[in-house]
């Protein structure tokens, strides 16, 4: 991959994006984070290609910057984890390894983690990339859900949507992505949501979270770019303006509503 | 038993009335639960009073259409239909309709039931009334945030079915796979479809809901899309396969968004019809109120004529005169459905004054996250502004950021009220806006024009 060096002026960037099963995994406007990525990217004059991967596919480790893995319904979640231990497992963690980065959500981050627990017992494995594990709960958590997160060292708010009754628990080899200020995040029990390791991404911020969260976009951008281009490439400033609108208004109403749930109901 | 019936009734009368004169407006269902607290077989008991019984009509998109299209074509071959208000479609809706029109003493002032059943409760109503027919349209995603997810409903459904008596006539959509494989098994189950491959794709587009056999699991194999997961299908992995429906539209003919020109093949006839409704779902809706209808025994020319003089039901697709100006109303709600709007809104490629109201309360769905499934990527270049509305009108003006709808040309303006009156300033008299709203954010366009005389408060019909 000789051409990686070269490119490294702004306008001649380029960035490759894999999407993980997305016909099967997309539940929930997951596209959404898909088309986030892509327009911020072309916004800035990087080139981007959308690569995709699905059931029997084989994975190249450098083919790819940024992984994006959605959440399924269950049907489809149990197909694809078979095929993600067999087929998709090594090169994932190789390319996290070597720095690329990673967005998984709801059932893409549970298959991410190392093992998923049903209510009878039985162990579904993951790829363990995150130390973490998950747990079928007894409770469907879904709602608005608002984040602080410290994540590039200033702290800042991540809003979205969950709608899990898993309970995800983290080991020493995963720090979360930020602390629940509304909803119930990983567990609903230790105040934590998502999971980091290196540029690798869990959640179960569901659906459009890049749109709404652009700062979060940008970092994985971000972290592509440098794993493509080195530690100095650079990301410029967009007109944000519409999407911090949005994300004040999610903020305001997300606080709104869960005053409203403990008061009245 | 006379009595405990009546005096239910009696205490839900009052009630609703009451509730009424508190200015909670037409559609409360305060009796519907008082009633069965009263008398818990009040349902049961007044239904089977139907001289013809009743059939339940539900899926995820279309069922108060086809409900109601289904009672206007009953009211034509002189049958008087008990019939639930749009919207009001759990069992406590259910129960409140039937008190209106039944006698004190019980007797229902109708010759048969035609509900329009919520899909999760579907399972509850067909326990609650013994149903002569039941008529499914499909099932997408919709409110995953209630129902969790399309699968679940599917298998709700399913259980539900298999408890059936055989004689319960079921009218399921032939060209969804979910709904097409409840009545394979069974002898009385009349199919509808399209047959029309001037629309549609040859392959599943993005926002399909279902890509597996409902019967093995193996990938299902779409020779042709209509929209969603709606199509002609077959399992590559086992027998199953699209039924060969008995209604099917052989010729579909658009003409914007007045409605379409459709041609329907039945095992005795060719109809021909001028559907007032555009868009092709509205073409599904009518084939399975069609279907029903011949089913039970109508004449196909009152099918016909019935069908020809249907009018959407508020906000379900109207236009209403506002100061000179044109206002087309489509209720959205969901990915595919709303996806189907924007294109009969846009068939004639002319653009287009658009307003978007979108509310997250219960009834709308609490989860936005849809937005990003709906192909709102048609409208770029082909707005002349669009609003964006309602509690989450921030989403929506990030949505159409990134459907490229050039940002000069969008608009946010969270209140119903002042996005009306932006888009009425923005659009020439005689020009037409597009006004989409979810549920709620309907409700409350609603009652905006009603206080201000441009429609009348008998809109539920
Ligand atoms: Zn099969």
């Amino acid at each position: 991959m000789a051409d990686r060096q070269n490119g490294a002026t702004a306008g001649e960037r380029k960035l490759a994006i894999l999407h993980l099963y997305p016909s099967l995994m997309n539940v929930y406007g997951d596209r959404g984070n898909v088309f986030s990525l892509v327009r911020r990217c072309q916004w800035r004059g990087i080139e981007v290609e959308v690569l995709e991967a699905g059931l029997g596919d084989r994975l190249d480790p450098r083919a790819f910057d940024l992984a994006f893995f959605g959440g399924g319904q269950d049907h489809e979640q149990s197909a694809v984890g078979d095929d993600l231990v067999r087929l998709k497992a090594e090169p994932l963690r190789e390319a996290v390894e070597a720095g690329a980065a990673l967005l998984s959500i709801c059932g893409g981050y549970q298959l991410l983690g190392r093992f998923f627990r049903t209510r009878t017992g039985e162990e579904i494995p993951g790829i363990g990339l995150f130390d973490a594990w998950t747990v079928a709960g007894q409770r469907r958590h879904i709602g608005n859900v608002v984040l602080r997160s410290s994540l590039g060292g200033e702290e800042r708010t991540l809003v979205g949507f969950e709608n899990h009754s898993g309970k995800t628990y983290l080991g020493p080899g995963c720090q979360p992505l930020g602390r629940v200020v509304v909803g119930a995040g990983n567990n609903g029990e230790d105040g934590a949501e998502g999971g980091v390791y290196r540029n690798a991404f869990g959640c179960y911020l569901h659906g459009p979270l890049l749109p709404k969260n652009p700062w979060f976009a940008d970092h994985l951008i971000r972290c592509a770019l440098q794993r493509r281009y080195g530690p100095e490439a650079s990301l410029p400033a967009l007109d944000d303006r519409l999407e911090e609108l949005a994300h004040a208004a999610i903020a305001q109403r997300a606080q709104k509503l869960r005053h409203q749930r403990s008061g009245a109901w | 038993m006379g009595a405990r019936l009546t005096a239910a009734l009696l205490a839900g009368r009052a009630a609703a009335a009451l509730s009424r004169r508190l200015g909670r407006g037409g559609g409360t269902v305060i009796a519907g639960h008082i009633v069965p607290r009263l008398d818990p077989r009040a349902l049961r008991q007044i239904a089977a009073r139907l001289p013809l019984g009743c059939v339940l009509i539900s899926g995820t998109n279309g069922k108060t259409t086809t409900a109601r299209m289904l009672a206007h074509i009953l009211a034509g071959a002189g049958l008087t239909s008990l019939h639930n208000r749009a919207g009001a479609n759990l069992l406590s809706g259910l129960v409140a309709s039937v008190v209106e029109q039944t006698t004190l003493a019980g007797t229902p002032r109708a010759d048969i039931g035609v509900f329009e059943v919520d899909e999760a409760t579907l399972p509850a109503a067909l326990e609650a009334l013994s149903a002569r027919a039941i008529v499914l349209t499909n099932i997408f995603r919709d409110q995953l945030d209630r129902y969790g997810e399309v699968a679940y409903v599917a298998a709700l459904w399913r259980q539900a079915v298999q408890r059936l008596p055989q004689e319960v006539e079921l009218v399921l959509n032939a060209d969804d796979p979910q709904v097409a494989a409840l009545g394979l098994e069974r002898q009385a189950t009349t199919f509808f479809g399209i047959a029309d491959r001037a629309h549609g794709q040859a392959s599943l587009p993005h926002a399909a809901d279902v890509r597996l056999c409902p019967s093995c699991g193996a990938e299902l194999a779409y020779e042709w899309a209509y929209y969603g997961h709606l199509g002609h299908y077959r399992c590559p992995a086992c027998a199953f396969a699209r039924p060969s429906p008995h209604l099917a539209a052989i010729a579909c003919s658009p003409q914007g968004d007045k409605g379409s020109a459709v041609r329907v093949r039945t095992p005795t006839a060719d109809l021909r019809l001028q559907l007032p409704l555009p868009g092709l779902y509205n073409v599904y809706n009518a084939l399975a109120a069609s279907a029903c209808a011949l089913r039970l025994g109508v004449e196909p020319a009152v099918v016909v004529r019935q069908l020809e003089s249907f009018h959407a039901a508020f906000g379900r697709l109207e236009r209403i005169l506002v100061e000179e100006r044109q206002l087309f109303l489509a209720l959205v709600k969901n990915p595919v459905g709303c996806t189907e709007v924007l294109k009969t809104v846009l068939a004639d490629g002319e653009p287009k004054n658009v307003a978007i109201m979108i509310n997250d309360l219960f009834a709308d769905g609490t989860d936005v996250s849809w937005l990003w499934d709906a192909d709102f990527e048609l409208l770029a270049g082909r707005v002349r502004f669009v609003i964006a509305s309602g509690l989450r009108a921030g989403d929506m003006a990030v949505r159409l950021k990134y459907a490229l709808v050039a940002p000069e040309r969008i608009v946010v303006e969270p209140d119903p009220r002042l996005a009306l009156e932006a888009a009425l300033q923005r659009t020439e008299p005689g020009e037409t806006i597009y006004l989409l709203p979810t549920y709620t954010a309907m409700l409350e366009v609603r009652e905006l024009l009603q206080r201000q005389g441009y429609v009348s408060g008998f809109w539920e019909d």
